[in-house]
């Protein structure tokens, strides 16, 4: 029981004094790196998902802009500038400008806290293990945009935010069809928000911190997806509903209602809700990542460890996969089975789970 | 639940793995069916005469009145057809044609035939209307000729031929006048060149 105690992580941090102007570049510089690189991801993961659907179809998928079809999105980049930004005469004329804003706004924000390698220690000795950051007389360099002790929390808050796009880009189209898309958006986020809080109470209650670094470091060895495998489906499925993926993509239903929250969307109003899905994928994929599959940790003990960031993208650009493969094999659910499913399956396995983990720990 | 759901993945899964079944079109293009109806061909005899005796019977045959024949007598010193009139014009608007073939199957000489080619696109209507030069097989005779070897000809290659095969006297020249063309057997497919 004496074990149990530790569970209460105390982060011993010995910074060296560093100027302000360095921090705020430093700051700078990295988010408009993770800004440029989420951009060119999510504009290459819709190339990637159209080939992916292509080859499942027994098709090429696209190949005549570039080599390979390796310009499409830039092509599509340009047409949806160009495009007439059509819109509804009754809408919201503010809403309706700051929903698609918002969307994109939201996805972006929620990657601050993500680490894509461990802390290293620039110029100077020491870095980063589990509970202990020291670099004296360096520079001590995060990988991510903000170290924050309460980084899942901050996500968690932030990528609640991308309901509010949703619903007001919904409702500001004065569209029944952009309505009923937001509505069911609305309850199927909040329900499925649900799911994913209780999924990830597991590794927080296994690695005892809240700070999305630590809970990789204490991930060596094992990773959380051994011990909480349903933890992680949990996770996963949550996922797919939070990103309005294909199984649960009822706000956007394009047989029912077009396109649902976005029917009304046109040019790059509507590029931006797009692109808010793909960074949102991005998102939920680098957090299964960090929670569950060892973060920047190398797949197996004889793989370098300095290569971190690559470990990083490759696991997280597994489940990118796995993602866009489900979605190209699996229809859609009814709106009754899909809220059924979230509150009377997932919802119950994800409390049952913490149970388990929590008593697991507690004996430990 | 679970191994109805890894059934569909794996059948995806499958699917991704083998090859895609995509032709791509204008670079690749699948072979034509032997008895395509596509754009119509004007043959010529083996000797490089025009079958098309300019009877007009096509365009008295064609449903929708695509079809244009004017008729001109032969000249015998050079004959372009082997009977005593040959067609001046022949037009098909290909627009119009419906590609029944009837055509071909009025036509008391075989002369016309429903070719192998189905890309009929163009940017400009006027140039969806076939003229003789369009229609007009080409002769493998100029061809051999145009190489230097003119078998039975004996034309010199430095004289050249008019490869616009249509034109309305092009009747190859140097050729024994009043010779009879070798007409080939009725049955069997037409030897159709596909076009270039």
């Amino acid at each position: 029981m004496g074990q149990a105690a530790v569970s209460v992580v105390t982060l011993a941090v010995v910074r060296a004094p560093v100027s302000l102007p360095l921090t705020l570049v430093v700051a700078l510089v990295k988010g408009v790196l993770v800004v440029f690189a989420l951009a060119t991801a999510a504009a290459y993961l819709t190339l990637l998902e159209r080939k992916i659907a292509a080859r499942i179809q027994l098709r090429i998928g696209p190949n005549r802009v570039g080599p390979g079809g390796l310009l499409q999105p830039a092509a599509d980049g340009v047409k949806l500038i160009f495009k007439e930004k059509a819109a509804p005469a009754g809408r919201d004329r503010v809403l309706f400008q700051i929903a698609p804003a918002l969307a994109a706004g939201a996805a972006l924000f929620a990657f601050a806290t993500i680490p894509i390698n461990r802390t290293i220690c620039v110029g100077g000795h020491g870095g980063a293990g589990p509970l202990s950051v020291s670099c004296a007389g360096g520079y001590l360099l995060h990988w991510d945009l903000a170290n924050v002790n309460i980084g899942l929390l901050y996500i968690l808050a932030v990528t609640s935010m991308g309901v509010y796009a949703i619903f007001l880009g919904g409702w500001s189209s004065n569209s029944k069809y952009s309505l009923l898309g937001a509505l069911r958006s609305s309850a199927q986020l909040i329900s499925y928000e649900m799911a994913v809080s209780f999924a990830i109470v597991g590794p927080i209650l296994l690695a005892g911190t809240l700070n999305l670094e630590q809970m990789v470091h204490q991930q060596q060895g094992l990773w959380f997806i051994f011990l909480q495998p349903l933890g992680f489906l949990l996770y996963f499925t949550a996922a797919f509903a939070e990103t309005n993926r294909l199984p649960f993509d009822l706000p956007e239903a394009e047989g029912e209602l077009g396109a649902g929250y976005h029917t009304e969307f046109a040019g790059m109003r509507f590029g931006l809700f797009f692109f808010a899905e793909y960074i949102n994928m991005v998102t939920v994929c680098s957090i299964a990542t960090v929670l569950f599959l060892g973060g920047w940790l190398a797949p197996v003990w004889f793989l370098p460890s300095w290569l971190g960031p690559i470990w990083f993208v490759a696991k997280a650009g597994l489940l990118l996969f796995v993602m866009m493969w489900v979605r190209w094999t699996f229809p859609r659910l009814r709106y009754d089975r899909l809220m059924q499913f979230g509150w009377k399956v997932l919802l119950p396995l994800g409390l049952a789970n913490i149970v388990v983990t929590a008593v697991f720990v507690a004996v430990r | 639940m679970f191994r109805e759901l890894l059934g569909g993945l794996r059948a995806t899964a499958r699917a991704m793995a083998s090859r895609p079944i995509t032709i791509q079109y204008p670079e690749e293009q699948r072979p034509v069916p032997p008895r395509a109806r596509g754009r119509h061909i004007l043959h010529r005899y083996d000797n490089g005469l025009e079958k098309c005796i300019g009877c007009e019977l096509c365009a008295g045959a064609c449903p929708v009145g695509c079809i244009y024949v004017q008729a001109a007598a032969n000249d015998p010193a050079h004959p372009v057809s082997p009977g005593e009139r040959y067609a001046v014009r022949y037009e098909i608007n290909l627009m119009r044609c419906i590609y029944c073939g009837y055509c071909t199957e009025a036509c008391p000489t075989e002369a016309i035939t429903m070719g192998p080619r189905l890309d009929l696109v163009d940017y400009k209507r006027e140039r969806l209307i076939a003229t003789k030069d369009d229609l007009l097989e080409a002769w493998s005779g100029f061809t051999t000729m145009s190489q230097g070897v003119a078998p039975g000809l004996g034309r010199p290659a430095s004289q050249p031929t008019p490869m616009g095969a249509g034109s309305p006297h092009s009747g190859p020249a140097g050729r024994a006048p009043g010779l009879r063309p070798v007409i080939p057997a009725a049955s069997g497919d037409p030897a159709d060149t596909p076009p270039a």
